[in-house]
């Protein structure tokens, strides 16, 4: 399997069969570049603009019966909360998830292509499972031969293989990265809080589900773009389960229910003078 | 231009691709090669031609690394094997790099297959004519396999197999004589005197034996077949 260079070859070749030699036009397409002083800030300030912010919570974790992956719900467009049932964990094959975040469009695009295009043809191709080191590298290559273009994706690739649970971070600026923990998203820091400091190896799946529970309801507390429904699956050896999907509302209701307190004053109607 | 985009390897009337079958006859006048896989190691043995005495013997060693786990031996155009070794260990390495895992034996067999069937279907090129004996074991299950692989572009997994010259009396003497806990002595009585053997294990990877190590076996064999002979005469007297 060779590198994934198709985002770095130029359009035409400058010589050969297929090049359009019309006209006397020898040289490769150009177009015009605006006129500024510093083209490289230009281009930068071109993507933070076009680059929407990654409003979202999600995180996943490696502990000793697998992996438990847990996301929001919700997506919004600036201050406009689009939608609060977002599908922010993608299942791209039986025992590999992927979490969403940045563009939606882009990361389901891609988590669709990884799950059918690689993997699965690589299961035809070898008739074996792809590992989910391999996963994550061949998608990483592809998100960094895009990179410039104004990908936006954030995710973490979470699976159980042969070598046993494996958990990646991979994002659009090409990097990837092995750990036990992640989380990514607005709603992050808050969830790492959480997470960090509940975080044992040997927990037992209900554990670490409620542990991944509270970590997403503790970001959603705190981060506007972050909120909805809070999913959790967990990765084992037989594959991925949905574990729960509890509303977030309710969960703080759960967590710090309402208790009545003593009334000190009440208001008495005061008769009109 | 030249007209280099016509086909040399094209049907003949009756279905042959008569350009694939001189390659197999340029392998068959090849010298032989022969690998037999045990329960855990796996043996590749090639004929050596008589080394001219000034040739420095180490320089054309038949038997090549491909990996650390696989390893690669052919009968037919030594030039033609080393384009075709040279790409196969680029494979290795750059499935290493995109998916962080050794190959199998079977993915780079299918490499160097589909590689030799591409040159059976271009235009301005001829087929390779080698064919090779692949042998090594799985990354991860600690399988040991052997494949071969042919002009045409075919390949199939053996228990045990020989091409080149004489490859088909070679490979009667397997039939007759391979077992599942076969091993080094097999390919070296097949081999007869000049050959050059390597054995592959799991944990040591390849290693050629030595040409004291060869002679110790052959002396082995001979004695077991003579010891044979013995006995089968010993009883037709007394009787």
């Amino acid at each position: 399997m060779k590198l994934d260079t198709t985002g770095l070859e130029s359009a035409l070749p400058l010589f050969g069969a297929n090049c359009q030699m019309v006209d006397g036009f020898t040289a490769a397409p150009a177009f015009e570049l605006p006129t500024t002083l510093d083209f490289d800030g230009f281009q930068k300030e071109a993507i933070q603009m076009v680059k929407p912010a990654k409003g979202t919570t999600t995180l996943a974790f490696i502990f000793k019966e697998g992996v438990m992956v847990a996301a929001d719900s919700r997506a919004s467009m600036g201050g406009y909360i689009s939608s609060q049932s977002v599908k922010k964990i993608i299942e791209i094959n039986p025992y590999m998830l992927g979490t969403m975040a940045g563009g939606a469009a882009d990361c389901q695009f891609w988590h669709r292509n990884l799950g059918i295009k690689v993997c699965r043809l690589h299961e035809l191709a070898n008739k074996r499972r792809i590992s989910v080191t391999g996963a994550s590298k061949l998608l990483a290559n592809i998100l960094y031969s895009y990179r410039g273009m104004g990908l936006s994706v954030g995710t973490m690739i979470a699976g159980w293989d042969e070598t046993g649970p494996g958990l990646y971070y991979v994002d659009s600026e090409g990097g990837r990265l092995k750990g036990p923990r992640f989380s990514v998203g607005s709603g992050s820091p808050y969830a790492y809080g959480v997470l960090d400091s509940g975080y044992r190896y040997d927990m037992s799946i209900e554990e670490a589900a409620e542990l991944a529970r509270r970590a997403i309801y503790h970001a959603t507390f705190r981060d506007g773009a972050s909120g909805g429904v809070a999913s959790v699956y967990h990765v084992g050896p037989n594959g991925w389960k949905k574990l729960s999907g509890d509303d977030v509302g309710e969960l703080h209701y759960k967590y710090y229910p309402v208790t009545p307190s003593t009334v000190e004053q009440e208001m008495v109607e005061v008769s009109a003078a | 231009m030249a007209r280099y985009d016509r086909a040399i390897t094209v049907f003949s009337p009756d279905g042959h691709l008569f350009q694939v079958e001189y390659a197999l006859e340029a392998v068959r006048k090849g010298n032989a090669a022969v690998g037999v896989r045990g329960t855990d190691t796996v043996v590749l043995g090639v004929e050596k031609k008589s080394a001219a005495k000034l040739q420095d013997s180490r320089s054309v060693r038949k038997i090549v690394n491909l990996d650390n786990h696989i390893a690669l031996a052919c009968a037919g155009l030594k030039a033609d094997a080393r384009v075709l070794i040279n790409r196969a260990r680029i494979e290795c390495q750059s499935h290493r790099l995109t998916v962080e895992d050794p190959v199998t034996v079977e993915y780079i067999t299918r490499y160097i297959a589909g590689l030799q069937q591409k040159y059976t279907q271009s235009g301005g090129v001829r087929p390779f004519g080698l064919s090779t004996l692949i042998i090594g074991f799985d990354p991860y299950t600690g399988v040991p396999s052997l494949y071969q692989t042919d002009p045409s572009g075919t390949f199939s997994a053996w228990k045990a197999n020989a091409t080149g010259r004489n490859s088909n009396s070679i490979r009667e003497f397997l039939e007759k004589n391979y077992k599942e806990t076969s091993g080094q002595e097999t390919v070296v009585e097949s081999g007869g005197k000049n050959i050059e053997v390597a054995v592959m294990t799991k944990d040591q990877g390849l290693r050629q034996l030595e040409e004291s190590e060869i002679d110790g076996i052959v002396a082995e064999i001979e004695a077991e077949k003579a010891a044979a002979e013995a006995a089968k005469k010993g009883p037709a007297r007394d009787a």
